[in-house]
Formats: C-alpha cells, sequence, structure tokens
C-alpha cells in the first residue's frame, strides 16, 4: 500500500475522529500550539526588525544571527529543555517563540531597510515626522517581505509543534510519534497528511493575508530579484 | 557536564558525526545537481518559472518529518528516505538562487560574449554559469547548514546522525549527551559553510572581498527550511 492509501484509510476511519484525542481535537491542539508562540515572536521580531531597518543599527548582528539560525536543531533544543524542565509550558513554547524570531525579525529588517531611497526622502520632504515615515511609508513598503518573515516563521513552528510530540506535546505530532513507537503506519501516515495539509492551508491564509494587507500600489509587482 | 563520557565515547561520536556530514552534504550537492538544469532552464524559458516556483513553495512549507514519513512505503526507514527529503528542501532553496544567478548577468556581458561568437552552449558554461557561482554558492551554502541540522530529525525514523545523541540522551535524562550533539551539529554546519566559502573564493578570483558587501540573504526574501 502506498502512503495516500495508508493516510486515507485512517483519516476515513470514522472512530478517529470522535473521543478524546480525536483528530478534531488534536488539530485544534496544534493550531493553538503553534498560534501562541507565533504571535509572541511577532510581537517582538516585527519592532525590533523595524527599527534596525529604520536606524541602520545592528544590521551586521541580524545578518549573523540569521545565519547561525539555520545551524541550530530544533530536536537538539527541545529534548535539551525537557531534560531540565520536565514537560513545562516552557520546555516548548521557550525554543519555539526564540527560533520564530529570526526568520520575522530579519525579514521586517530587509523590508524596511530596502525602501526605495527616493521614497523615503519624498515622506521626508512632506513633512512627515520619523514616526510617520515608518508607520506610513517604510512599514507598508515593507509588508511583502514581512509577510514572508512571518508565513516562514508560521510554517517553521507548525512544522516544530509536530516534533515536538517527541518530547510529549499534544497535537498533530502525537498520532505520528506514538504511531511510530507503535509500529502502526495508518496514524503515522495519516497524521503526516494532516500535517502537510495544514502547512499548505498556512501558505494559502498568507496569500490571502498579502491581498488585504500589501497596498494595491505594491501588488502585481515582480518581486525584487 | 560529564566530560568523561566525551572521552569514553570518541568512536561513537566520531561516527555519528560522520553519518550526519555524510546525509546533509550528499543531499546539499544532490540538490545542486538537480537544481541546476531546472534554474538554467528557467532562466531562459520564463513561462516555465512560476509554475514551479509555485510547486517549490508548497514542497518548502511540508514538515520534514511528514515527508519521511511519506517516503517510508517505498524506500524503508533508510537514509535514502532522509537524503531524498533533504535532497528536496536543498532545491527549494538552490533553484531560486541558480535563475537569480543566470538571470542576473549584465546583459552588456552576454552580448559581447555573442559578439566573439560564442554559442549559447559555450556563453553558458564560460560565461554566464561562473557569473552566477556567487548567487548559487549562497544558496548551496544556506541548503547545506539546514540539511546538517535536519538530518538530526532523521532519527526520529531510526536513520543514524547525531540526532543519536539527542534521542539517547532525553531516555537516560543526561544532558551531556546532547550538549555535544548540539555543539557537533553546529560546529560541522560551520565547517561545512567555511568551506564553501573557501570553493567561492577560489571559484571567483575577480571578486575581491565580496561579503563586503551589504548581505542580502535571498532574492526576494529570507524563507527557511523548516524542521
Amino acid at each position: 500500500m502506498s502512503f495516500f492509501n495508508w493516510a486515507w484509510d485512517w483519516v476515513t476511519t470514522d472512530a478517529n475522529w470522535h473521543g478524546s484525542g480525536s483528530i478534531p481535537q488534536q488539530l485544534v491542539a496544534h493550531l493553538g500550539y503553534s498560534a501562541l508562540p507565533l504571535l509572541i515572536a511577532a510581537l517582538i521580531g516585527i519592532p525590533v526588525g523595524v527599527a534596525i531597518g529604520h536606524t541602520g543599527r545592528a544590521a551586521v548582528a541580524v545578518v549573523n544571527i540569521a545565519n547561525a539560525w539555520r545551524a541550530i536543531p530544533t530536536l537538539g533544543l527541545l529534548v535539551l529543555l525537557a531534560v531540565y524542565l520536565g514537560f513545562s509550558p516552557l520546555t516548548w513554547l521557550l525554543p519555539l517563540v526564540v527560533l520564530a524570531i529570526p526568520p520575522i525579525l530579519v525579514n521586517a529588517y530587509e523590508g524596511v531597510a530596502g525602501v526605495d531611497p527616493s521614497i523615503k526622502d519624498a515622506a521626508r520632504g512632506m513633512g512627515m515626522t520619523p514616526w510617520q515615515q515608518v508607520a506610513r511609508v517604510e512599514v507598508p513598503n515593507a509588508m511583502p517581505l514581512i509577510l514572508v518573515g512571518l508565513r516562514t516563521a508560521a510554517i517553521f513552528v507548525v512544522a516544530t509543534a509536530t516534533i515536538a510530540a517527541y518530547i510529549g506535546l499534544g497535537g498533530l505530532g502525537r498520532f505520528i510519534i506514538d504511531g511510530l513507537a507503535s509500529d502502526q503506519y495508518g496514524p503515522v501516515a495519516g497524521g503526516a497528511l494532516l500535517v502537510v495539509l495544514l502547512a499548505v492551508a498556512v501558505l494559502a491564509l498568507f496569500a490571502v493575508l498579502s491581498r488585504l494587507l500589501v497596498p494595491a500600489g505594491l501588488r502585481g509587482q515582480r518581486r525584487p530579484e | 557536564m560529564m566530560w568523561s563520557w566525551i572521552g569514553s565515547n570518541g568512536p561513537l561520536i566520531w561516527q555519528l558525526t560522520w553519518e550526519n556530514a555524510k546525509l546533509g552534504v550528499l543531499s546539499a550537492v544532490y540538490g545542486l545537481v538537480v537544481s541546476l538544469p531546472l534554474g538554467i532552464i528557467a532562466a531562459r524559458w520564463r513561462w516555465f518559472y512560476p509554475p514551479v516556483l509555485t510547486v517549490i513553495n508548497i514542497l518548502y512549507a511540508i514538515p520534514s518529518l511528514a515527508l519521511f514519513i511519506a517516503l517510508i512505503p517505498s524506500f524503508g526507514l533508510t537514509s535514502t528516505t532522509v537524503i531524498i527529503t533533504l535532497t528536496v528542501f536543498s532545491l527549494c532553496v538552490i533553484l531560486p538562487n541558480v535563475v537569480a544567478g543566470v538571470r542576473g548577468v549584465p546583459p552588456a556581458v552576454t552580448q559581447a560574449a555573442t559578439a566573439m561568437g560564442y554559442g549559447p552552449l559555450r556563453r553558458l558554461v564560460a560565461v554566464e554559469l561562473p557569473l552566477a557561482v556567487p548567487v548559487i554558492l549562497a544558496g548551496l551554502r544556506v541548503a547545506t547548514v539546514a540539511s546538517i541540522s535536519l538530518a538530526s530529525v532523521g532519527q526520529l525514523i531510526g536513520v543514524s546522525s547525531l540526532g543519536y545523541l539527542f534521542i539517547d540522551g532525553l531516555q537516560r535524562s543526561f544532558p551531556t549527551e546532547i550538549y555535544v550533539g548540539l555543539v557537533l551539529v553546529i560546529a560541522l554546519a560551520l565547517v561545512c559553510d567555511l568551506i564553501l566559502v573557501a570553493i567561492r573564493r577560489a571559484l571567483t578570483p575577480w571578486e575581491a572581498r565580496p561579503e563586503r558587501k551589504r548581505a542580502r540573504l535571498r532574492p526576494g526574501g529570507w524563507s527557511e527550511a523548516v524542521s
């Protein structure tokens, strides 16, 4: 049987949709475990990234953080905290927040720093205060990249929340980890399929968000290359 | 930290590091090998690129653990499963850079090559690809570092890597082992990154100090292979 046969059989089994630990329950749990760290990371990453992009300070540090970020194995970080803290909310929340910040921060920085200088000059020439320049000109112009950062972080968090099932977190990863532990491929494949669908849903959500949040004048433009 | 554990487990640590390096580096190299022809085609025939980019964006969003699992019926709990998954992620990072690199060659340069009698193939190999090397290698660096780090997740389906130290360290509640794994994964990624920087310098001697330019992470923003 192929992956899709296994996954489909399991997902369409009625019993998996009811009771404790059912698909709807774990899906809602997964969304919760993903949304909270993403929100916290956005509240930290966007203002800091915008500030760095606006002032041009600490830009080198930002790029170095971004490079180091890729090398950190999240599984290692999760198990390390699990050994020290046991299974507390901090165990999964801390690594998810810390690791979701870099893509958000760096893209916000890149977006604001990359705004066409003539646009910034025009804003200043019109008599805008620095706050107005940031809020009305720089952030709207940086919005496409800010959304790329949020999307990257969201995808990362959804994926890592799956792995965090290994240290006891609920969510869709439970089906995968428990299935692997008991040698049942059905829930493993079904859980994986649901995780993939969730990731694609996140992509779709951000496609909608960019229609809503990117100013009309920037839409339909070619991405800078 | 129990330093004595490191000394008494040298061969195991060395073997896991080697296996982790093999998984990560092979995947990045395979990703480059697949990206080059696809990227060159996408740079030439523009209609080909948008659909490819859409597929890449979707593949990129798939958690590695889910992709491992989807490949298990075909390839089992083997390193092939892990390498194919990581190759797919590497492809997603490298291909856009190949396209950007080839398209970024100044028109005056390609015209000069044509005027000197270079045919399309010779122009590609002798002029366009060498000029695209810095951008392509920037993608390869990201892919290599991310693959080395992600390879540890393969341990969850039983494929040996430094991830073994994470799993074993958790089961035995033994932080030393986890620290060793973390440090080695990061060090391994750093060493491979430095090697690639050296390769880039050797391949592009005309770029005096390229890293002094303002660092742009990736064309069109910075997105990331996910765990």
